[in-house]
């Protein structure tokens, strides 16, 4: 058990930097190293957390759960609500109805939801549970109050990753409460989709309001995973969309989705079931994209985007002029779910940067496209974008082909330490950094943000490498 | 200041009214408050199944396997065994410090998965798995071996790692160790502690030899000090200065070759009873040598610790072991000088896993606060049994308390500081109540030895006494 020498040591790094090394990390077919994917119950859970006086009831073991409220807990610093049928060994082999029974009965007890959202588990899936047998059960055996609706979506962690999770318990969630009227209304559905910095969907709503448009925030958890503190603890905190606005959703105008990878099913729901005009917008992340969108609610609502929004990307643009220089050439590395990739892609190559790597773990083709083709429009050549790949996938690239800066979630830091570049954290989850979900990164206000988080993390390094000499004032 | 036993039983009994009968039944068993003449493990009932339903603390057999036993070891491969989530989700997440470098040395930073996909749960993931053990020894060649755990499906669609495990363990000539720690077995995280000790003594213990020639009648082994933070090196600090020698600590910083040669210590020095009770158990009965529990938690409990510690060696350690209660003591009494001033009498509510909710008590009390409720995730008979004598009659003992039970027992006993794991803590200060997280140091530490008490006491007091509590309530509502 000789302890490895410095040398020795030295050596593996050296060869871990090589084309080598990143050839036969390339090659690997079998395991996945540092993936920035979560699974589908942990979507399903956060979906949930945006609907009034709403439990997410995860149908499995009580391990799983402590898991999702762990993560999102340690994201938001916020509580984090839900339950699970608590199923062991026995559950396994008998299957879990009983405790299905058991734990509604519990959790009307103790809870008192007005609703509860019922997601599954690997266990629950490979064992066959029927989901919509328990619930039926369950209500004739008198677990399950007729008042409480129990939407339920099977939500496998071996298929797609947390943004099919948040999109299934969401399709669900709208298919049962749903009820079409006569009349359509003027206000437009905005979806947020898998977007964990609440900045982004105050930011909308924001926008919105200076439109002046009426609008319905659909699984809005922007409040309910940014509590005020204030001496009470409410296990349902007041502004999630209420029950009685998802039920009438499915009338209004038109859905706008701010991600199209996690609410492809809950669009064609709307479309198809409730034929209404449902679409999904690029992320608004840069000029371009926020442009889009708001000519999308425009032309949707008829309403003028006004002179005050005219203003505000106005200085949007004035930021970006004014410090475009210091990110102009400059190379990044960014990761993370599809839809940030794609808006942050956007935005890089407004300020003349280079997305060199995008690297998504849960990327398809269609996203590979959108990335491509961004890339072709900015005339762009040297970006490369990644798909189905993970965080030592990037590791070999940012060490054989230099980067100047990572962006992305916290676990990507180390990558960075070992490129010796800074890292912007952005997306879910953000573990290392406080405060950084309650900044918008959408919008003419996000461009701003996203600039002086980039621009200043570059300026503060040639801070701390000039010499005297070249130490100076002015930046 | 003496509880009152009476009013704290009515406190119990106000908490439990909010059942029906049937799971009334099941919780009182559960809670209830410490009487030192009575059983310890008459208070409380445990390691039984978590009401359906019901917001409990507790984990998997998984989260204790990976997360706390075989997680920490540094220079193993640690594969989560079938889909993303698990391994997402207990990656780097418990602040296991281990010296080396990262990739090379140490493989405890890292998320390696065999990531099912729904082909794998129809098909099995056998031969996945062999051809994942091949590409990672590829890529990592200075890895000891292999710790492959498995998740739900795994147990579920009837994969045989065994057999993969037999099989790579020969083709590379290395160690792979199955652990069939499914998230379905067991009612906690305790079972997976098991599991684990299990695979342990299956496939580790006894493997390795300890040159002749380097052995001492001083040599010892610290098991169940996982680094959270730094723990084990301050914990090593003491034990080195009392001249013993540490062969091996797991599994903290820990390594596979230090476990490979445990068997060859004269003593085993064991924190964490819960989580290493089972293999320090199995070295006693193979190879006689004796394990004994010591706690390091505050200046009193460690002071008893080295003592009990030094009593099983020669005169030669007994004084070398006073002279470092001699040598830290007037730090300690700085520390309590400092800090017992703007504690004293505080009252604290501690909910942790298996170990420190007895544990950690003696540290609180050097600081003049005092535990109002202990309460285990996922205890034992023979835990509770530890506990009685360390708290105060009166103070309320529970397990696997729940959310509501816990929020409910919090507005009645009114704590200046509540003491648990991170999906309470924000539910605690949004109450206005001062947190610390107690698995985690809450990205602080040590708090174990000399070193964690300073370290403990001024995070104990940042959290009550930060004046960013008086702004709860809004200036005009006061």
């Amino acid at each position: 058990m000789a302890k490895m020498t410095k040398e020795e040591v030295q050596k593996t790094k050296d060869w871990m930097k090589t084309e080598e090394y990143k050839e036969l990390n390339f090659k690997r077919k079998s395991i996945v190293i540092n993936p920035e994917r979560a699974c589908q119950p942990l979507g399903a859970v956060l979906c949930s957390a945006g609907f009034e006086g709403t439990m997410p009831f995860v149908h499995g073991s009580h391990g799983c759960v402590a898991y999702y409220r762990n993560n999102l807990s340690r994201h938001f610093r916020e509580p984090i609500a839900a339950v699970s049928t608590s199923l062991t060994e026995d559950g396994a082999v008998f299957g879990g109805q009983a405790n299905g029974f058991e734990g509604f009965k519990n959790a009307i007890n103790l809870y008192k939801p007005k609703m509860f959202a019922i997601s599954t588990t690997c266990m629950t899936e490979i064992i066959g549970d029927d989901l919509g047998a328990i619930v039926t059960n369950a209500r004739a055996k008198g677990f399950l109050p007729e008042e409480v609706p129990a939407p339920y979506a099977n939500t496998p962690s071996f298929v797609g990753s947390h943004l099919e999770g948040y999109d299934n318990m969401l399709a669900a969630i709208i298919d049962t409460l749903g009820v079409k009227n006569e009349s359509v209304s003027d206000t437009i559905n905005i979806i947020p989709g898998f977007d964990t910095t609440t900045g982004n969907i105050n930011e909308i709503k924001r926008l919105l309001n200076i439109m002046k448009v009426p609008y319905l925030v659909i699984a809005d958890y922007s409040n309910t995973l940014d509590s005020p503190l204030n001496g009470e603890y409410k296990l349902y905190n007041e502004g999630a969309t209420t029950l009685e606005d998802t039920k009438n959703c499915v009338s209004n105008k038109a859905t706008i989705a701010l991600q199209k990878f996690s609410t492809k099913k809950t669009l064609s729901l709307l479309s198809e079931k409730f034929k209404q005009e449902a679409k999904a917008v690029k992320s608004p992340v840069g000029i371009k994209f926020t442009d889009e969108f708001l000519m999308t609610v425009s032309e949707i609502t008829g309403k003028e985007i006004p002179k005050e929004i005219e203003d505000e990307r106005g200085r949007a643009v004035d930021s970006m002029t004014d410090a475009q220089q210091y990110i102009h050439g400059k190379k990044f590395a960014i990761f993370g779910d599809p839809d940030i990739l794609t808006g942050l892609t956007s935005y890089l190559l407004e300020m003349g940067g280079i997305p060199k790597y995008v690297l998504c773990s849960n990327g398809n083709e269609e996203f590979k496209n959108d990335i491509e083709e961004l890339l072709k429009e900015y005339g762009c050549d040297e970006g490369e974008v990644y798909i189905d790949k993970d965080l030592w996938h990037l590791h070999s690239l940012v060490m054989t082909g230099p980067v100047d800066m990572l962006i992305g979630p916290s676990h990507g830091k180390f990558v960075a330490r070992d490129a010796g570049v800074p890292h912007i954290r952005l997306g879910y989850p953000i573990f290392d950094r406080v405060n950084i979900h309650r900044y918008p990164f959408y919008g003419y206000s996000g461009v701003i943000n996203l600039t002086t988080w980039i621009v200043n993390t570059f300026i503060e390094i040639v801070d701390n490498i000039s010499d005297d000499a070249h130490f100076e004032l002015l930046r | 200041m003496a509880i009152n036993i009476k009013e704290n039983e009515e406190i119990v009994e106000e908490v439990l009214n909010i059942y029906p009968e049937k799971p009334r039944k099941n919780r009182q068993e559960h809670i209830g408050v410490n009487k030192k003449d009575a059983c310890g493990s008459c208070v409380a009932k445990s390691n039984l199944k978590s009401l359906p339903g019901v917001m409990t603390p507790r984990g998997c057999a998984y989260a204790g396997s990976k997360g706390v036993v075989w997680g920490a070891v540094k220079d193993v491969i640690n594969i989560s065994h079938g889909p993303v989530g698990c391994g997402h989700y207990s990656w780097g997440t418990r602040r296991n410090l281990a010296n080396g470098a990262i990739g090379i040395e140490s493989f405890v930073p890292f998320q390696f998965t065999t990531d099912f996909r729904e082909r794998d749960i129809v098909f099995g993931g056998d031969k996945k798995l062999e051809q994942a053990i091949h590409e990672l020894k590829g890529l990592f060649p200075t890895t000891k071996g292999f710790i492959v755990e498995s998740e739900c499906p795994i147990g579920l669609i009837g994969d045989d790692i065994e057999a993969v495990a037999k099989k790579t363990s020969a083709d590379l000539n290395t160690a792979v160790i199955p652990v069939r720690c499914e998230g379905f077995r067991g009612v906690s995280q305790s079972l997976g502690h098991h599991i684990a000790n299990d695979s342990i003594r299956d496939y580790v213990v006894g493997t390795g030899k300890l040159d002749e020639s380097k052995k001492t009648k001083y040599d010892v082994a610290i098991l169940g000090d996982y680094n959270i933070g730094g723990d084990v090196w301050a914990s090593m600090k003491v034990i080195s200065e009392m001249g013993l020698n540490v062969v091996a600590h797991w599994s903290g910083d820990g390594s596979i070759e230090e476990m490979k040669i445990t068997h060859e210590v004269n003593y085993i020095l064991l924190h964490c009873y819960r989580s290493m009770n089972y293999i320090s158990t199995y070295y006693n009965e193979k190879y006689g040598i004796p394990y004994i529990e010591y706690n390091f938690f505050g200046p009193t409990k460690i002071k008893e610790s080295i003592r009990k510690i030094a009593a099983l060696f020669d005169e030669n350690i007994q004084e070398k072991s006073e002279k470092v209660i001699e040598k830290y003591e007037p730090k300690m009494q700085a520390v309590i000088d400092k800090y017992r001033p703007r504690l004293e009498g505080k009252k604290v509510m501690i909910l942790v896993g298996g170990l420190r909710p007895r544990h950690i008590v003696g540290a609180y009390e050097d600081l003049g606060m005092q535990v109002v409720t202990a309460a285990y995730e996922f205890a034992h008979k023979d835990d509770y049994e530890r506990t009685t004598n360390e708290l105060e009659d009166g103070t309320i003992v529970a397990d696997d308390l729940n959310e509501h039970e816990f929020i409910e027992l919090a507005k009645r006993l009114k704590p200046d500081l509540v003491a648990s794991g991170i999906k309470e803590k924000y539910v605690f200060q949004k109450m206005g109540i001062p947190f610390r997280q107690m698995h985690s140091w809450d990205y602080s530490g040590p708090y174990h030895g000399y070193d964690g008490f300073e370290v403990f006491a001024k995070d104990m007091d940042l959290a009550i006494n930060s004046p960013s509590w008086k702004f709860v309530k809004p200036s005009w509502k006061k």
